[in-house]
């Protein structure tokens, strides 16, 4: 077997153990408080009522037996039925997911087409005014809670310009025909994409502007902050004083002889950052009613329905540990020097 | 005397300030002032605030719902009826007592595990590595949720809310400590010095306080400050979906930016701004000083002093980190 195979292999088994403390975590955290239906419900039924609904979902049993029957439900991909609408969870997590995806991958766009080409900006002007402006701008973005970029941003395009949407995904009209579409993909792009009114195409968009801007801007302040350290290291090498006594450009010096070297290590804190980016998702959606994961736990929190609550973030957590390896995987595909 | 000065010289932040030049030094001195200023609000609430955090009316009456900034209420009041300005101000108690609780909660038990499952080893060290490792994929929001649901099952009091927001924002922050006290543990326990003082007998216990924890603690002041300032951002972001501390308890941010969402699409703006601002120069105060003392102690990093600054001094100010090699500082890139 060769070596990156064998690397990608060990890679993978480690993620088993991470998933499994990250499952009994959220097991144990959420039933720290006893049950919930109790937790739900508490309020509506009378004890008796409450009692039997308690035994018949099976809560009053030893929970050494309740968490290996749960072991055995999340690895058949079972989360159980919300408590409040009795819905599966893992339907929630499929209706619900694709539009935190498309949030999330929108914001990525954003963070890198501000976040990288600034950085790279910075480290070449450093300690100079523009470098300090360009920090002082990152700091700024890490400083300020992405809900209350959110709020600003809201306030001043939509209620002093009045040019963008304040929330939601689409407009109730274009929500209703894109949802009908046959073979549907939840990802609202897409799906005006393939249904080619521009109308739709320009309300999806004009919808994800704002929100997309707070979470990208938050996450591309860390980026610029990443490449510019890194690529003060590599601008400063030996082989980029080679390069440039050689003629190379200063252009392709900084692109290509700087800039590849440092992808490394960025690439490697993106993927931690997936599980700022997944938080911050969260705090956007519940600030523009974006119907995605993130609102969904949002109201479930609100209701007390703990086993929903379990479900979503049970499974951000996977996919957190699953994105944590893919992106090591890129890395070692860049990196010559990452072999086992 | 000359002692004295000299171990004032090496504290934090003197230390730093001294080494530091041009806009880093600018940028060390703004993070403290904002930060200063947050912990004299802090320490002083009571007696600055025109009014308490959950005042609804005074003498004249009830203050009334959403009421611009005026003579009276100088930003305002909220949906609720509460004064903005006297909440702002009354949020850096709670911001700062949450900072307390949980900073301070995660540095003991964080180092304690590091030293311990550092200098021992073993199977317990691999468990802990790999536990620690697992959390810290973990998103942290989504732990701080878990951990605040188990604690308080939701909204309470002052003091049960503080607990319960330190506490869950400590399960988040126990697994950085950890790691970095164990790797400088791991690194150090190998040291001469260390192995000499086994040599002579000091007991396991007295080796680890004495010889490796207090060579293993350089890094912590930089995560300390960068910690404080997520610890502020989680606090707010749990109040913000409604997992914070109730009103009457404490001002705590940012519930008060989950009550202001209805207002701003009205174009009701000093509800949602100050208690935002207040949340911002709290964190950037603390990020710039933890920026500042991690730029300080990576001579690639520093800043530079001009090529007519003596020589003397910065072969000084070099002391921080010495085993990085001094090749990019001995480069001339400043211009």
């Amino acid at each position: 077997m060769s070596g990156l195979w064998r690397y990608v292999l060990v890679r993978f088994l480690l993620i088993i153990p991470t998933v499994f403390i990250l499952v009994t975590m959220v097991f144990i955290f959420m039933r720290g408080i006893g049950d919930p239906i109790t937790a739900a419900l508490g309020g509506q039924l009378t004890p008796a009522q409450l009692a039997e609904r308690v035994h018949s979902a099976g809560y009053d049993r030893p929970v050494l037996e309740q968490y290996i029957e749960y072991l055995g439900q999340v690895l058949r991909g079972d989360f159980g039925r919300t408590l409040t609408d009795n819905r599966p969870v893992t339907e929630v997590l499929l209706h619900y997911g694709t539009a935190t995806l498309e949030l999330v991958c929108y914001s990525l766009i954003v963070a890198f087409l501000v976040g990288i080409p600034l950085g790279i900006l910075a480290a070449k002007v450093r300690d100079r005014w523009g470098d300090a402006t360009l920090r002082i701008f990152a700091v700024l973005m890490y400083a300020t809670p992405v809900f209350f970029l959110g709020l600003v941003l809201k306030l001043i395009f939509t209620v002093w310009l009045g040019v963008l949407p304040a929330s939601g995904r689409a407009n109730p009209r274009t929500v209703i025909a894109l949802d009908r579409l046959d073979g549907s993909s939840g990802i609202y792009l897409i799906d005006a994409l393939r249904v080619g009114n521009p109308a739709y195409l320009q309300d999806v968009l004009s919808h994800a502007i704002l929100p997309a801007a707070a979470l990208g801007l938050l996450t591309a302040g860390i980026f610029l902050r990443l490449v510019r350290t890194n690529m003060i290291s590599t601008l400063s090498t030996d082989y980029v004083d080679a390069a440039r006594s050689r003629g190379v450009g200063e252009y392709r010096l900084t692109t290509v002889h700087a800039f590849r070297p440092a992808l490394v290590p960025i690439i490697t804190v993106i993927g931690l950052q997936v599980a700022l980016l997944l938080g911050g998702a969260i705090l956007t959606e519940t600030t523009f009613e974006w119907n995605g994961l993130g609102s969904q736990l949002t109201l479930y929190l609100a209701k007390r329905d703990f086993v929903a609550v379990q479900g979503i973030v049970a499974l951000l957590a996977v996919i957190v540990a699953v994105t944590n390896f893919i992106v090591d995987l890129v890395a070692a595909a860049i990196d010559p020097r990452v072999r086992y | 005397m000359r002692g004295f000065l000299g171990l004032l010289r090496r504290l934090p932040i003197i230390r730093e300030l001294r080494q530091a030049i041009g806009w880093q030094r600018g940028m060390l001195i703004a993070g403290l002032a904002m930060t200063g200023i947050v912990v004299v609000v802090a320490l002083f609430a009571p007696l600055i605030a025109p009014y308490g955090f959950a005042q609804l009316s005074d003498a004249d009456g009830n203050f009334g719902s959403q009421v611009p900034p005026n003579s009276k209420h100088l930003l305002g009041t909220t949906v609720g009826g509460f004064d903005v300005l006297s909440r702002v101000l009354w949020g850096a108690q709670t911001a700062i007592l949450v900072i307390i609780v949980a900073v301070l909660l995660s540095i003991i038990l964080g180092v304690l595990l590091g030293l311990v499952s550092g200098y021992v080893g073993g199977w317990m060290d691999r468990i802990l590595v790999v536990i620690a490792d697992a959390i810290f994929a973990f998103p942290t929001l989504l732990l701080a949720i878990v951990a605040a649901i188990m604690i308080s099952g939701g909204q309470s009091g002052l003091w049960s809310g503080l607990m319960a927001a330190g506490i869950s924002i400590t399960v988040i922050f126990i697994p950085q400590y950890f790691r970095v006290i164990r790797a400088e543990v791991v690194r150090i326990k190998g040291e001469p010095f260390v192995e000499s003082a086994r040599v002579i007998g000091a007991s396991p216990i007295r080796v680890m306080a004495v010889h490796v924890l207090r060579n293993s603690t350089r890094t912590l002041p930089v995560i300390f400050t960068l910690n404080a300032a997520e610890a502020v951002l989680t606090l707010a972001a749990l109040g913000f979906l409604g997992f914070g501390i109730e009103p009457t308890a404490a001002a705590e941010w940012g519930y008060d930016l989950n009550r202001s969402r209805a207002d701003v699409t009205t174009g009701i703006w000093w509800t949602s701004v100050f208690p935002g601002l207040a949340i911002v120069i709290t964190v950037l105060g603390l990020t710039l000083i933890g920026e500042s003392i991690n730029d300080l102690a990576d001579p690639r990093l520093r800043a530079r002093r001009r090529a007519r600054a003596t020589t003397s001094s910065a072969a000084a100010a070099d002391g921080a980190a010495p085993e990085v090699p001094p090749a990019s500082a001995t480069k001339t890139g400043v211009t």
